[in-house]
């Protein structure tokens, strides 16, 4: 049924149609409407058989969700920017276990400096947790993701994370399709866990294991990642063929068989670069865009597939990683390997700057491009408080900043 | 995409920027006038200028409507139409980009439309929220949405008889500024 929606009602709905058992949530920011949406779902009753656990830190939200997971229950909670951190010892131990729990992570930035904002260095800090990491672009691929994620996260016995932008989709009242129950119903069976707590028949879960097997079991972490590889696709497909939609998936391209450049993005910002494509297409310049739908398991050969034609790679990121450079750029240089494409990395976002379709017209059209750069960066204000000796940074230039005026 | 862009055949979309104070419905609007324009069949986009929504500031939302599937995020810097909940902000706003400025005030203004919005909407509702009125001035004013799916948008949102009171507010500014039109 289409529907005019805020994104974050929209997942909410979406997620209560997946028949959650148990939500564990922290509801202060940063957190987002979904939960709290979904809390109003249970307590009206319009969400049955779902306990849903108001806890008292991100830490005991997700530490609740293992131990629900841990029982055989289907598990969900969300978060964003510092909370995902708080929560990070247990976000590595959901994955170490083999709990298949849904998060959507709502996307924001890591202070300090104090900041509410989109971009994606929360769910970039975790990408190394052993969870499934899916991005979308629109409220629409949110609500169909968040459809499979749970259909792979069970299937595989792996967490996995839905990264949607936080304000620019959560808060954004757009256009969607919701599913029916009986299509969810159809398409997502009940879970059934291969392993579960039961005191009427005690098992150990989360035991110690010294250095004879601690490499193995990490190994096959390792492994199931990799297996995500075919199950994501498959699973994408499925759902294509029942909803008649395409969404997930590993990564998608826009323009990009026969494009020169390559724009490679995650996330929302596609929807901008698209329109900036197509403009620039009719200016006759030979640009295109992947989106990168599946971050983790890096999706290397899909990823080399899809650029192998390309002359120029441009990848356009909301994080990156501080002293290095950029975090999709690194894994993309991987996936090409050997081939002599020129990539660069494009820092663009961070902390809620909007990406403007005029930016990204100049950046497409730049003939030369450092290995880094930052888009729309005011250079003349990191100028000047390069030269200062004393204070506080993030202080010093706001002021340089209200000076100008 | 620009609407003067080269080659290009004639737009659809219609970009709205409301401006207001926190507490005064400003995100409300936004989100109502891109639900009436999804009831009547076009494609709408609403948001706000993340971060400011806190009680007296100033805050910032925006609309987009296309008869295309919208795929842009970003902010609107371009307007086709600009509404002004509180005049008390006119002094910090650009107003000379749009081809449409519409002004909660019953003071006439240079190159704008101005509607009393707060009487009206404490006349109908009791309450000095200016957004429904200037929403159905905004309908008669521009045509981007029909009277009817912007009061159905209203009763969808609101219980009764916050609903009834806003619906006949925003019918008497649509029949103020369709008369003035």
């Amino acid at each position: 049924m289409p529907s005019q929606i805020e994104g974050s009602r929209a997942v909410a709905e979406t997620v209560a149609l997946c028949r959650p058992e148990v939500i564990g949530a922290y509801p202060i920011s940063p957190q987002t409407h979904i939960v709290e949406r979904l809390s109003t779902l249970v307590k009206m009753g319009a969400l049955q058989r779902c306990e849903y656990i108001n806890v008292e830190s991100e830490f005991a939200a997700m530490s609740v969700c293992i131990g629900a997971s841990a029982t055989g229950a289907r598990t969900y909670t969300a978060t964003a920017s510092q909370g995902l951190l708080y929560m990070s010892e247990a976000v590595f131990n959901a994955s170490g276990l083999g709990l298949p729990i849904v998060m959507t992570v709502a996307n924001r930035a890591i202070g300090a400096p104090i900041n509410i904002w989109n971009d994606h260095s929360d769910a970039m800090s975790q990408r190394d947790s052993g969870w499934i990491q899916l991005f979308v672009e629109s409220n629409q691929e949110a609500l169909d993701v968040h459809v499979q994620a749970f259909r792979l996260a069970e299937a595989l016995s792996l967490p996995v994370m839905v990264c949607m932008d936080g304000f620019v989709l959560t808060h954004a009242v757009e256009r969607v399709e919701l599913p029916t129950q009986e299509q969810v119903d159809a398409f997502l069976p009940p879970f059934v866990s291969r392993q579960v707590l039961d005191p009427a028949h005690p098992i150990t879960i989360g035991a110690m294991v010294g250095p004879e097997a601690f490499m193995e079991v990490r190994y096959l972490m390792h492994a199931k990642q990799r297996a995500a590889l075919q199950a994501i696709p498959r699973i994408a497909g499925e759902f294509a063929a029942a909803f008649g939609r395409d969404s997930g998936g590993l990564v998608r391209g826009y323009r990009a068989e026969d494009a020169e450049t390559v724009v490679v993005a995650l996330g929302s910002v596609l929807g901008t670069l698209e329109d900036v494509i197509d403009e620039l297409r009719d200016a006759g310049h030979s640009v295109g865009a992947l989106a990168i739908r599946t971050f983790r398991p890096w999706p290397r050969e899909a990823v080399r597939d899809a650029l192998a034609h390309a002359q120029r790679v441009i990848v356009l990121e909301k994080a990156f990683a501080v002293g290095a450079g950029g975090i999709v750029g690194q894994n993309t240089r991987l996936a090409l390997e050997g081939l002599g494409i020129e990539v660069r990395d494009v820092i663009a976002g961070l902390g809620g700057r909007p990406i403007m379709a005029a930016s990204l017209r100049r950046l497409l059209t730049e003939p030369e491009l450092p290995s880094l750069s930052f888009l729309d960066l005011d250079e003349a204000l990191v100028a000047r408080e390069l030269a200062r000796d004393s204070g506080p940074h993030a202080e010093n230039m706001l002021r340089d900043l209200a000076g100008r005026t | 995409m620009r609407r003067d862009a080269p080659g290009a055949t004639v737009q659809s979309v219609f970009q709205v920027r409301i401006h207001g104070r926190g507490g005064q419905g400003v995100v409300t609007s936004a989100e109502l006038l891109a639900v009436a324009a999804f009831r009547d069949g076009r494609d709408a986009q609403a948001f706000p200028l993340f971060g400011s929504e806190r009680t007296g500031a100033p805050v910032m939302a925006f609309c987009r409507i296309d008869d295309r599937p919208i795929r842009t995020r970003e902010p609107i810097v371009d307007p086709d139409a600009i509404v002004v909940q509180d005049p008390t902000l006119l002094h910090a706003l650009d107003l000379t980009t749009a081809h449409l400025v519409l002004i909660n005030s019953s003071r006439a203004h240079p190159n704008a439309i101005t509607i009393p919005a707060t009487e009206i909407a404490r006349r109908h509702l009791g309450r000095p929220l200016p957004g429904a009125p200037l929403l159905g001035a905004l309908a008669a004013a521009t045509g981007v949405v029909s009277l009817g799916a912007l009061e159905a948008a209203i009763r969808e949102r609101f219980p009764e008889p916050v609903a009834s009171g806003n619906v006949d507010a925003a019918r008497e500014a649509y029949e103020a500024a369709a008369a003035h039109a």
